[in-house]
């Protein structure tokens, strides 16, 4: 199972705690975790990217493995330990503001 | 026993406040989804347990939520908002043309006879509706055929802002979009046409009889009138008696004519209400005193209602979804500011009290009339 943390303001809306799991099909890339997560939490749609481009929404980032995975291309392979299970996937919402 | 709630949207959530007919003591609820931008939120009248509400937020994106229990639950509606075909492009800020952008719901607007059935104008200004309680959204795309590619943001962005339905005449709706004007459809939302003759003054608009490019801030009409029309544009308190072919001025003796929300007595018809603010410059009321403005006569002479507002150092705005009446005998009028107030008055503007005081800043009040 794939771990992913959540931001505040998404754990209210998919009424769960700071981490879920989503079981992905084949390979561990951001786009099939995020239809996995999706599909798990039909309220997140939109929230975290875009419904019809699948776009990235602009303040939304990806951490993992200490790095920003934001930029990666959607299909490339996520980290192996992000894979594996042995770390979370987090969605963050960026430091914006004064 | 009736009894009044009002619904109270703000850049940090919503509230809801209730009381009996008497509108003395209140009960106070929420914040409800807490930390989010609540735009709007509206009861069905037809249901008023049925209540829909806008949240949003700049990370997040849109949401939209419905209650079936007067806002003591919630439970997530739809929220896919696409424009119908290309909906290609219209004015920005530097005169180029500009890809039209979904970003929020400004304003939901219930049927008046189908709880089920819901209208969101949305920004970038286009009409929605809804006839399966929010799930699924449908655009109506005439309406961006009125020169739309004419049309440019306001200062708060290019958002449909205010929906009248007409009571009379289920196929006739009156939109009004900063800064594009005010549009009315007779056909139930096929085909539009702008409204605007009469609405330009110097320096606004450099073609004074320009179809589009108007920015009204609000609209508002009494229902057993659904002819006569009532509009606090950017600058300008104006009417209309033809459905908004023609507007003529009734600013008269305000002390400025620039604000946001206008609003209809309940039961007078030619009673209304505005909150003079100081300029475009200066979103703040003049004089630092927090006024209320009401004219029994359709416009042109205004009293200022103070008893009960703050009169020195009162430097909030009050927006444009941020005023509403109740329907109740002795008519209620409400409104809340970017400060954080929401005030009452059960006598229709004669004396006024704070609700609640220190809330975050008000983006919206709605209200309902609890039999």
């Amino acid at each position: 199972m794939i771990r992913v943390e959540l931001p505040h303001h998404l754990r209210t809306l998919a009424k769960s705690g700071r981490e879920v799991t989503v079981q992905v099909e084949g390979p561990v890339t951001q786009r099939a975790l995020l239809d996995a997560l999706e599909a798990s939490y039909p309220v997140l749609r939109g929230t975290v990217r875009d419904t019809v481009t699948h776009e990235r929404r602009a303040l939304v980032r990806f951490f993992g493995c200490g790095q920003d995975l934001s930029h990666e291309l959607p299909d490339a392979p996520l980290p192996e330990a992000i894979a594996a299970g042995n770390e979370p996937f987090f969605i963050v919402g960026a430091l914006a503001g004064g | 026993m009736s009894g009044v709630r009002v619904l109270v949207g703000t850049r940090k959530g919503a509230f809801i406040l209730t009381s009996d007919e008497r509108r003395e003591q209140w009960d106070v609820s929420g914040p409800h989804f807490a930390g989010w931008e609540i735009y709007h939120l509206k009861g069905s009248p037809v249901n008023p347990d049925r209540i829909y509400a806008s949240q949003s937020s700049g990370w997040f994106g849109q949401i939209i939520q419905r209650s079936d229990d007067g806002g003591e639950t919630w439970e997530t509606a739809g929220n896919e908002f696409h424009y119908e075909g290309d909906p290609g492009t219209h004015q920005w800020y530097d005169g180029t043309q500009h890809p039209w952008e979904f970003t929020r719901v400004w304003h939901l607007e219930p049927s008046l006879s189908d709880p089920d059935t819901v209208y969101a104008g949305v920004e970038d200004a286009a009409l929605f509706r809804s006839t399966d309680g929010g799930q699924n959204w449908h655009e109506f795309p005439g309406l961006r055929a009125a020169k739309g590619h004419l049309w440019q943001p306001g200062a708060g962005g290019m958002c449909l802002h205010t929906i009248l339905l007409d009571p009379d005449n289920k196929d006739r709706i009156f939109v009004a979009i900063s800064a594009a004007g005010t549009f009315r459809t007779d056909d139930g939302g096929q085909s539009w046409l702008p409204v605007n003759r009469g609405l330009s003054i110097e320096n606004e608009l450099p073609d004074s009889d320009a179809d589009v490019g108007h920015c009204v801030h609000n609209i508002a009409m009494h229902p057993s009138r659904p002819n006569t029309l009532f509009m606090q544009k950017h600058w300008d308190v104006m009417r209309s008696d033809d459905a908004g072919d023609l507007w003529t001025e009734v600013s008269g003796n305000l002390p400025s004519d620039f604000g946001f929300p206008i609003a209809v007595h309940a039961h007078e018809p030619e009673t209304i209400y505005v909150v003079p603010i100081k300029s475009d410059s200066e979103h703040y009321p003049p004089e630092g005193k927090l006024r209320v403005y009401r004219s029994r006569s359709g416009g042109n002479e205004w009293e200022a209602l103070t008893n009960g507002l703050p009169q020195e150092n009162c430097y909030v705005n009050v927006l444009r979804d941020a005023m509403s009446i109740d329907r109740l005998e002795s008519c209620g009028i409400y409104f809340g500011t970017t400060g954080g107030q929401v005030y009452a008055s059960a006598d229709s503007g004669d004396t006024w009290a704070p609700i609640v005081r220190d809330l975050p800043a008000v983006t919206s009040v709605e209200v309902q009339t609890l039999a």
